[in-house]
């Protein structure tokens, strides 16, 4: 078996791969994160509640109802969506103006609450989803195994990753958003309903993470916690990326799994940490992060 | 100059009124620390130290965010600091005497605390957040991956040995008069920092950087500095907690703790200084409480639900409210 710096082939393959979709899934949450504060200026400590219910969403309607992973692709991000929207309505609009620390408090206490409720119910252990016939088995690329969900999953977040971006900096819609966010009143005066605007894209980016939460229902153990744990590196990400920046926040998250993903064939203990240790690098260097404007 | 008359009868009228919100203050403060020397008398002492500590906790938390306005959400990783350092070096060096483990816990959560100063103090709000958080992330890793800190299990047995070699802290009651002391002292520490002109200058820097800037003062100076007076005191709550509970676990190092803190000062009514000691003291016992009876397992919703409430309806917290109330009302 031919090796690489001590390592076999395979092995250092397989874990860039997982890598890389780790990266995708950093990449989706990122983007949603992204596009909520870039413009909305709101970090949504909820997000990683918001990819815990996508994927509990995804398993308990099968449960019930047998509604299969198709379905659910397109079922589960629109549900969250609209909780995105009920909450924007309802909780997050009351604070619009204060302080963009008490948007953060009132999505950390969000999160709490969904997170131990669902604890409560469903308790930590992790529910099994299985996959879709379709992705069973892999295919043999002579240095290494692809199974196939793992490359629709690179695949689809791509595609999705794209889209967002293009829609954001290069349509009609997107102008609109960004126009909104500067000066809401202007646009009003043009015939723009822009809390409708706002509430939709708070629904859009946390529907991102619920879409990252059924890819992920088939690989990952789906447990109300497990939101929990990623959001934290996710936040890393944003700050490496610089915050705000879409397409920062895309290409650092892939970035940052392949990282990992490395850290753990070349020296595992500190894998969990590796992200943390290039974000205080970033910072002492570019305190904007990688693609951000100096504020 | 046609003010200049009367100005100095408005000086003098100003005078009188601090002179006579000095003397309440003061009576209300001798009333509490009354209360705070009979209270094991009546409750268990090791929960009112535990109050103790986390009132610390946050006051020191409340120093760097509602005197200053910056938001850490890493001071969870100060508090584990000096829990595991003061743990460790009592636990494995018996010569070492009890003031010395916790001083030297407060020490490493010190300069740990210039640290994370040095890193994040070149970003502002949430930014500055998310910096803390992440490094406090680091410092909660190291920890789980650290033998001397027994992973998951945590360290247990710490002793807590001899005052100045001659007060058995074995003994609740004088452990209790011990944190007590301590507490009191930071409590003050703290109110004299705030009243300094250097307290001033960080209420001015929460008010309008840019202005503060202006009138030339050093900023980053002065918020350094509050930073790591700051992880400094959360240190010394984690060292004197470890003592107490004679245990330092991962718990203290989540950031579910850092998120904690800021839920007691808001409940509290951050910029104040009792806030974050009445808000500790509410926090740690709903939490105990809720975790006695049947709602056992509704413990973080529940904080979730308060944590939502307080942000939306409740800002300023209890001793912030009572305050707005007293000013409409009683002038």
């Amino acid at each position: 078996m031919s090796m690489i710096f001590g390592v076999p082939l395979a092995v250092l393959s397989g874990q860039l791969l997982i890598g890389v979709i780790n990266g995708a899934f950093y990449a989706l949450l990122s983007l949603g994160l992204a596009v909520i504060f870039g413009l909305l200026k709101i970090i949504n400590f909820a997000h990683g509640a918001m990819y815990m219910l996508g994927a509990m969403v995804t398993v308990i309607m099968f449960d019930v109802m047998g509604v299969n992973y198709w379905v659910a692709l397109f079922m589960a991000p629109l549900l969250v969506g609209a909780v995105g929207v009920l909450i924007e309505y309802f909780l997050l609009r009351r604070i619009a103006g204060q302080d963009h620390i008490y948007s953060l408090l009132l999505t950390f206490g969000i999160a709490l609450l969904m997170q131990g409720v669902l604890t409560n119910i469903y308790g930590v252990s992790g529910l099994r989803y299985s996959m879709p016939d379709l992705f069973k088995g892999g295919i043999n690329l002579g240095f290494m195994f692809l199974p196939y969900y793992r490359a629709w999953v690179i695949g689809i977040a791509l595609v999705v990753c794209f889209g967002t971006w293009f829609m954001i900096e290069k349509t009609k819609l997107g102008a609109y958003l960004r126009a909104g966010t500067e000066d809401a009143q202007l646009m009003q005066g043009f015939g723009i309903n822009v809390p409708l605007l706002v509430s939709l894209t708070y629904g859009f980016g946390v529907a991102l993470a619920a879409f990252a939460g059924v890819l992920a229902a088939p690989i990952y153990s789906v447990t109300p916690v497990m939101g929990s744990h990623i959001l934290i590196t996710v936040f890393a990400v944003v700050v490496i990326g610089g915050m705000g920046s879409i397409s920062g926040a895309i290409i650092t998250g892939i970035l940052m799994g392949v990282v990992e993903g490395l850290t753990k064939t070349f020296y595992p203990p500190a894998s969990s940490a590796v992200i943390f240790l290039v974000m205080v690098v970033v910072l002492m260097f570019r305190p904007a992060g990688l693609f951000g404007k100096e504020a | 100059m046609s003010q200049s008359f009367d100005s100095t009868a408005i000086h003098q009228a100003i005078l009188e009124q601090q002179k006579a919100d000095g003397r309440k203050k003061m009576l209300l403060n001798a009333v509490l620390v009354l209360l705070l020397v009979a209270a094991p008398f009546v409750l268990y002492p090791v929960f009112l130290m535990k109050i103790l500590c986390f009132a610390l906790f946050a006051v020191a938390f409340n120093l760097l965010f509602g005197f200053t306005g910056l938001l850490s959400f890493g001071h969870a990783a100060f508090l584990a600091t000096g829990g595991y350092t003061t743990g460790y070096l009592l636990t494995n060096f018996s010569g070492l005497s009890t003031e010395m483990g916790i001083l030297a816990g407060t020490a490493v959560a010190t300069l740990l605390g210039l640290a994370f100063a040095l890193l994040s103090i070149r970003r502002q709000g949430i930014y500055f957040a998310m910096v803390t958080l992440a490094l406090a992330q680091l410092v909660f890793f190291f920890f789980v991956q650290s033998e001397f800190t027994g992973g998951e299990d945590g360290m247990h047995g710490i002793p807590r040995g001899h005052l100045l070699g001659m007060i058995d802290l074995n003994n609740n009651f004088n452990m209790y008069y011990f944190v007590l002391a301590v507490f009191l002292g930071c409590y003050l520490l703290v109110q004299r920092i705030v009243s300094s002109p250097y307290g001033q200058v960080l209420k001015s820097i929460k008010q309008n950087e840019p202005r503060a800037v202006s009138l030339g003062y050093n900023v980053n100076r002065y918020k350094v500095l509050a930073f790591v007076i700051s992880a400094a005191l959360a240190g010394l709550a984690g060292s004197m907690k470890s003592v107490v509970f004679q245990l330092a676990s991962l718990n203290d190092a989540h950031w579910h703790m850092s998120g904690e803190v800021i839920l007691m000062t808001l409940v509290g009514g951050m910029g104040t200084l009792l806030g974050p000691v009445v808000g500790a003291t509410f926090v740690v016992n709903v939490e105990y409480h809720l975790s006695q009876g049947a709602l056992r397992d509704w413990v973080d919703p529940i904080l979730g639900g308060i944590f939502i409430l307080v942000v939306l309806a409740f800002r300023s917290g209890f001793v912030g409210e009572l305050q707005k109330f007293f000013k409409k009302n009683l002038g």
